[in-house]
């Protein structure tokens, strides 16, 4: 009976572990192919370190190039960024939605800053704040602050009528209007605002830190370079890679937690 | 008096310019005008806010030589090149993920956190695997453009009204006319969506890469331009490229009629 049982469900289980089973494998198979095609000399190891070189840095990377330190630098820069976000990308989104006529006049030219590639201005901040920690900050502040105000318009401008309806029907004024119902209900997209611009940042703080070979860990990568040290550069790649993914995963689960929380 | 009441009321005479454009009008010039008085006022450091008239002769310099041309063109033909290849592929494996349910849960989740790392860490990688030239722009701009446009074609695909489908199957259509005559044309506006994040994310990938290292291309006349302090040079360059990239975009998404859904 409990063979019965427990057979489909342990079918279940197996099938539902298939696909990510199959990703993971693939990963695998994918560093141990490499691995053979470079020990055997037919990708040039001067190219493409092997991976188990690769591997094996890691812990003379992490140790000798103060990565921890790095990494907290880095996550400053970012999260101060992610502040000065959250209040300007907020307070203009808001402003925006209680001047229509502002909104009118600047939406489009937010959107199109949005897809303009506004990193580039990053020898401009150079001149202006000087190599330093400021310049990397800014230029992850203003080249994420549009998202954020469009999203944040775009939350309060989408609150349900009925919702705005029950303030009116109950006299509220302007600012219980905003504070009690607006504001609320757009929460969770400005969270989705904040999310993708804290994203935007990180991403312009790594890239910037690289380019002008300053502060955490993008300068890491930059200095490894130089020094032709190859495995340490494809390692601390693959560092910066798994901490923005990992910096990825717990916004999402921040942002879900405070969604529910609503 | 029925005949006063007859009277159609003369429309106003419309204004010159609405209050969007006169206060669009109004921001544009207190801007200019702060930016002046900036420039003049000495408060900052010199150079940094150069004059209006100086940008303005930058601008003209720069679309008056032949120089800004070809390397416009250079990097121009590397976006292109990137966003053919990685365009190419992301719609490849777009596709096939979106029609296999087994490899997009094996899969997809690789490439929805991959894609928005920082791409320009790879720059190193991409010198060593395709030189100092062109070369490793492109393999920068394709790495760039390939996750936006898998990740909307993948997201495209699924959402084909199932209807669209069983039509083309009852009609029996082969797979070659499934794919043009169902498929691409139903998923058009998610793969226009991607291909102008793909493109906006390959132009600043190659851009960037081309101001870390490059003797061609608009990246590299900015970053001389920074290396020689020649800030009315730098701010026409910014101004001038942020224009044609807005264009682009512009133009990408009209013709995906993004616009048309926006209204709609």
């Amino acid at each position: 009976m409990s063979t019965t049982a427990t057979t489909p469900a342990r079918h279940s289980t197996i099938r539902n572990a298939l696909p990510a089973l199959t990703g993971l494998g693939t990963l695998v198979a994918f560093f141990v192919v490499m691995e053979l095609l470079i020990q055997t000399g037919v990708l040039s190891r001067f190219i493409i370190p092997p991976p188990s070189e690769i591997f094996a840095s890691f812990p003379r990377v992490i140790v000798e190039e103060h990565v921890l330190a790095r990494f907290v630098q880095t996550l400053t820069e970012c999260l101060t960024a992610g502040v000065m976000l959250t209040v300007f990308g907020v307070a203009g989104g808001v402003l925006m939605h209680r001047f229509k006529l502002l909104q009118q006049a600047c939406e489009t030219w937010v959107a199109a800053l949005a897809s303009a590639p506004v990193v580039l201005c990053y020898p401009l901040f150079l001149v202006i704040y000087g190599r330093n920690a400021w310049t990397i900050i800014m230029m992850g502040f203003v080249s994420a602050l549009p998202p954020v105000i469009l999203k944040t318009l775009e939350g309060i401008s989408g609150t349900r009528k009925v919702l705005v309806n029950v303030g009116r029907s109950f006299n509220l004024t302007p600012s219980q209007q905003f504070w009690k119902i607006l504001f609320p209900a757009a929460l969770p997209t400005i969270f989705v605002g904040i999310r993708l611009g804290l994203i935007f940042a990180l991403i312009n703080v790594v890239g910037v830190e690289f380019l002008i070979n300053f502060g955490g860990l993008g300068q890491l990568i930059n200095e490894l370079a130089e020094r032709y040290d190859l495995p340490g550069t494809y390692a601390a790649i693959c560092f910066v890679v798994l901490v923005s993914v990992l910096f990825f995963m717990v916004l999402e689960k921040a942002e879900r937690w405070l969604t529910r929380a609503e | 008096m029925a005949d006063t009441s007859r009277i159609t009321p003369v429309a106003a005479p419309a204004p010159l310019m609405g209050p969007v454009t006169l206060l669009r009008v109004a921001i544009i010039l207190t801007v200019l005008a702060v930016w002046e008085f900036l420039s003049h006022s000495g408060w900052l450091y010199r150079d940094v806010v150069p004059s209006l008239i100086a940008i303005g002769h930058a601008i003209f310099d720069l679309l008056a030589h032949g120089e800004y041309y070809f390397n416009l063109a250079v990097t121009a033909g590397e976006v292109g090149a990137a966003l053919a290849i990685g365009g190419g592929l992301g719609l490849v494996v777009g596709i096939v993920l979106g029609v296999n349910r087994f490899l997009a849960k094996a899969f997809e989740s690789y490439l929805y956190y991959l894609g928005p790392t920082p791409k320009i860490i790879f720059f190193p990688i991409m010198i060593m695997w395709f030189g100092v030239g062109p070369g490793s722009k492109i393999a920068l701009g394709t790495l760039s453009c390939f996750f936006p446009v898998a990740l909307s074609a993948a997201a495209g695909m699924r959402q084909i009204d199932k209807v669209l489908i069983r039509v083309g199957n009852s009609f029996r259509a082969t797979t070659a006319q499934m794919v043009f005559k169902i498929y691409l044309p139903a998923m058009r506006h998610p793969i226009i969506n991607g291909v102008r994040l793909g493109l906006g994310v390959a132009l600043i990938g190659t851009l960037l890469a081309e101001t870390k290292l490059s003797n061609k291309g608009i990246g590299f006349l900015i970053i001389n331009a920074y290396s020689t302090f020649d800030m009315p040079r730098m701010y026409a360059m910014l101004i001038v490229l942020f224009i044609l990239s807005i264009g682009a975009n512009a133009i990408v998404g009209r013709l995906g009629g993004l616009d048309s859904i926006k209204r709609s």
